[in-house]
């Protein structure tokens, strides 16, 4: 198939509205934002925790936090296959090749963007309030909520790099979900299966929506700094 | 305006704090009584704002106390506040700010809300309840936090240099809300370097050197008979340091 006319192929196959593309977009969607808010549940007030605490290792992690930042999804889809296959650890749960899987395997890469970008955005804020907050009696601990609330604006940000992650990777998911028609399959790894097929259209279509979803996230945090500008000051 | 129970005086004696084995504040010693209100001046770095974080409990002493009313102060909630020569405003709204503070005094939300409303009607501030604190003016923000340090009903008010980054306009607003606590029963410990403010708000003077007392002396006294030469010539304007 000639590329102009897997373009126009491309844009009527969304337009028309497309079963089998239309299925592929919610499952990855479906798998992103439930992994996104697993990690989110985690991150936000593990990250504020570890800005505030002070124990011994808190170093250690700081820095293997920011380093999982830049964990590449396929290192991220192997560990958890080698902890999901039938004679890995938790092999006996059995979702190996399940969308559940690919939430665990996709949580696992952006929990740690979560969790240092808000550990940055409370220590900042900590450091500007911490006198007014201990003069007022409050403790550590009453400022965790305080600061996540503080640095709301920030902390969506922090959210759509989070998601922009899990949708554009598609090792971790790859590996886990392994590509199933249907079943496991998402806008990345059908791209890549498509494109290698040779299905341009499919290829395409799919590559349009995400290039579209990230065009909007970025929207969504410029949006997020204009308005907190006005707010929060 | 606290029944009978009081935490005054309050007591500080031999307070020292020491940063590097350096003593910026030197075994300093002072009792402050219910109901005046105390101006600690000194030339620049004599360890006034020390003293000031020392007493609130911001900071830990290297050697001595500081005591309320006899014993070590160990309550949970804080009978005392304090204003920052820059106030700290929450990325949230004027009313939110003081609703926030009275929360973390285990007020019920009801409670705080209606709290915080009568502070903010009580100085004029009702206009900026909704506004966002932060983008509010200096003066604004000045006074909100003065009106906050207010909602907390606390028996004492520490200030370090509450006016120092205002206009004369806010300024004078600071120092009638400074009265009109002092009217209301609280007792004013504050730091500033203006010497009309301090003639004004004084009933003493607490001198402070190299962070050592050299006089506590009733206000007008210290203004036409400083007991201590350093004290003569820091009216006089030639004690910078
Ligand atoms: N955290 C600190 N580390 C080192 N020196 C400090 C610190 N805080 C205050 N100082 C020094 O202690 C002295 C007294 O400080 P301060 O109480 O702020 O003076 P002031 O009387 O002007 O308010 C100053 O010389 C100041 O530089
Ligand atoms: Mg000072």
């Amino acid at each position: 198939m000639h590329e102009d006319n897997a373009f126009t192929a491309a844009v009527s196959l969304i337009l028309s509205g497309d079963a089998v593309l239309g299925e592929i977009v919610r499952l990855s969607l479906a798998v992103s934002l439930t992994a996104l808010l697993v990690s989110a549940i985690i991150g936000l007030p593990l990250g504020a925790a570890l800005a505030l605490a002070r124990f011994p290792g808190r170093s250690f992690l700081v820095v293997a936090f920011n380093a999982l930042m830049g964990l590449p999804p396929v290192v991220a889809g192997l560990m958890v296959y080698l902890m999901l296959s039938r004679s890995g650890p938790l092999g006996w749960i059995g979702i190996l090749f399940t969308p559940s899987a690919m939430i665990v395997a996709q949580s696992l890469l952006i929990t740690p963007i979560i969790v240092s970008l808000t550990r940055q955005v409370v220590e900042d804020l900590w450091g500007e309030y911490e006198e007014q907050l201990r003069s007022l009696g409050s403790t550590r601990l009453q400022a965790i909520p305080t600061l996540l609330w503080d640095g709301r604006f920030s902390l969506i940000t922090t959210i759509l790099a989070g998601f922009g992650r899990a949708s554009a990777e598609v090792g971790a998911i790859l590996i886990i979900g392994g590509n199933i028609a249907g079943y496991t399959r998402t806008m990345t790894t059908a791209i890549a299966l498509e494109t290698s097929k040779g299905d341009l259209a499919l290829a395409l279509g799919l590559g349009i929506i995400l290039l579209t979803i990230t065009l909007l996230l970025n929207a969504a945090a410029y949006a997020t700094g204009r308005i907190a500008q006005k707010v929060a000051g | 305006m606290h029944g009978s129970f009081s935490i005054l005086p309050l007591r500080a004696e031999g307070l020292t704090y020491n940063i590097a084995g350096r003593a910026l504040v030197d075994d300093i010693s002072f009792e402050i009584a219910r109901g005046t209100r105390t101006i600690i001046m000194g030339p620049n770095g004599a360890g006034k704002s020390l003293t000031l974080r020392l007493c609130h409990g911001l900071l830990k002493p290297t050697l001595g106390s500081v005591t309320w009313n006899g014993a070590a102060y160990t309550e949970g909630r804080k009978r005392h506040a304090m204003v920052f020569q820059r106030p700290v405003m929450l990325r949230r709204s004027a009313l939110a700010n003081l609703t926030h503070a009275l929360s973390l005094t285990r007020s019920s939300p009801r409670d705080a809300l209606s709290r915080a409303n009568e502070a903010l009607a009580r100085f004029g501030l009702v206009e900026l309840a909704r506004r966002p604190a932060r983008i509010l003016s200096g003066g604004e923000q000045q006074r909100l936090a003065m009106a906050r340090a207010w909602a907390l009903d606390p028996e004492v008010l520490f200030l370090d240099e509450p006016t120092s980054a205002l206009d004369p306009t806010a300024t004078r607003a600071v120092e009638d809300m400074i009265k009109a606590f002092h009217a209301d029963g609280m007792t004013i410990l504050m730091t500033t370097h203006d010497l009309g403010q301090a003639q004004r708000l004084a009933d003493e003077v607490l001198f402070l050197h190299r962070g050592r007392i050299l006089e506590q002396t009733p206000a007008k006294e210290f203004f036409e008979r400083p007991r201590s030469d350093a004290a003569r010539a820091f009216i006089n304007g030639e004690l910078l340091w």
